[in-house]
């Protein structure tokens, strides 16, 4: 049996444990309130931007676009966006484990796959592999449109170069503060049905006057959509990390304090032990003095 | 006039405007625009500039970086990467921004840098629009 002085130390660090993990669980609490708030923010121009869309490439047609144009599929990348830390429970491993069955199924069709990481997470799980094309690390906290601009430009850059001929995205969405789950989309080259389903487009709104003409329009919108996109992924990544990591804190708490219950019954029993013990010895020495 | 456009500015970090409002005037792809009540069904692009909205006497500025303006219905909703109202910006900053980006675009005209070019080109447009904005926020 340990002795009554390791156990006391090892409850005192429990507690310690105990301690930290609450205070990174109001921490993520916190953060997560925040990151919802973008999210709720940023719906509202998201919802407006795929109406905007659904009523423009309804209007036009959409083969004339680079951005747009299907190709023979050889070269995909998958833009794969993770936290930039851990410690939010299996969050991240889930999304790098639907990443690389994509990857195992793409491969399978022959296809060569690359990989654009955003979040150190996903970068360092996949430097070995070599897929690496880009990586993007420590811009989850910031929230900048700017960053996923220079990330939506970088895979726009490649897609046109021809180097890709697809593009997806595996993120983590977030459904609820209990509930996030790994998902995946199709990010290039850009569906306008996808686009335009979001949209029932009402023949009443009528012909639309664009300036400029509709094809210099979509130029504009089309980039801009990438980044709407990109950016989106990232605000629920953001969010989902900080919900898991706060469901994970909780969990560890929990299961801190369970074992300071548990270590204080045998504290309390060696504790008893000990003093039966010295009991019984002077019990003992008295009766040999008789 | 009776009738009223319903305005409303949004960017990616939330509704920066939304009220009604009897005329707006903003920096299109081909120049600057009016829209009053009634106005046609319209989509444009926004490029950086300031936006102008009037209730009754009481006019408001604000400066936008580009996107796109959407009208129709008598709505008439801006989606712009961001938009500043006149007492949020920083007069010297947007000062010494202005300097910088004249420098770095001269310096990107001597060595033909089309890149820089743009970018300079686009900061300075921004500075710029930021004054104006805040200069206009002054005597009310």
């Amino acid at each position: 049996m340990a002795s009554l002085k390791d156990v006391k130390s090892k409850i005192g660090g429990v507690k310690k444990t105990a301690q930290i993990t609450k205070a990174m669980n109001m921490v993520a609490a916190a953060k997560l309130r925040g990151a919802q708030q973008k999210m709720e923010d940023f719906r509202s121009y998201a919802e407006k931007f795929n109406a905007a869309m659904g009523n423009l490439s309804s209007a036009m047609d959409s083969g004339a676009f680079p951005l747009m144009e299907k190709r023979e599929v050889k070269n995909v990348e998958i833009l794969v966006v993770t936290s930039d830390r851990g410690l939010c429970g299996s969050f991240n491993a889930h999304i790098m484990k639907m990443a690389e069955k994509l990857i195992a199924s793409l491969e399978a069709e022959g296809k060569k796959v690359s990989l654009v990481c955003v979040g150190k997470k996903g970068a360092s799980y996949f430097r070995k592999t070599g897929k690496i094309r880009a990586r993007y690390t420590d811009l989850m906290g910031t929230f900048q449109m700017f960053n996923a601009r220079t990330i939506a430009q970088d895979i726009a850059g490649n897609f046109l170069s021809g180097d890709s001929d697809e593009v997806r995205i595996v993120y983590g969405k977030f459904k609820s503060v209990a509930v996030q789950r790994p998902a995946e989309q199709m990010f290039l080259p850009i569906q306008p049905d996808t686009v335009a389903a979001t949209e029932a487009v009402s023949s009443s709104a009528g012909a639309y006057i664009y300036e400029p003409s509709t094809e210099e329009i979509m130029e504009v919108l089309l980039p801009l959509y990438m980044n709407v996109m990109v950016y989106h992924a990232m605000l629920e990544v953001s969010a989902s990390e900080h919900a898991a990591r706060m469901s994970a804190m909780d969990n560890a708490t929990n299961a801190c304090k369970d074992i300071i219950h548990s270590l204080t019954l045998i504290y309390n029993k060696a504790r008893q032990a000990g003093i039966t013990a010295e009991l019984m010895d002077i019990v003992g020495g008295a009766e040999a003095l008789k | 006039m009776a009738e009223k456009l319903k305005l409303e500015v949004v960017t990616p970090k939330g509704a920066v405007v939304s009220k009604e409002v009897d005329i707006v005037t903003a920096p299109g792809y081909g120049g600057e625009f009016g829209v009053l009540a009634n106005h046609a069904p319209f989509l444009s692009t926004i490029k950086i500039g300031v936006l102008t909205y009037k209730t009754g006497t009481q006019e408001e500025t604000l400066m936008v970086s580009g996107g796109f303006c959407e009208v129709s219905n008598n709505k008439l909703t801006f989606l712009v990467e961001s938009a500043e109202r006149g007492t949020d910006i920083d007069v010297e900053r947007a000062m010494r921004a202005k300097e910088r980006a004249e420098k770095r675009l001269a310096e990107a005209q001597a060595q033909k840098e089309k890149m820089d070019r743009t970018r300079a080109e686009a900061a300075l447009q921004r500075a710029m629009s930021r004054l104006r904005v805040a200069e206009r926020q002054k005597p009310s």
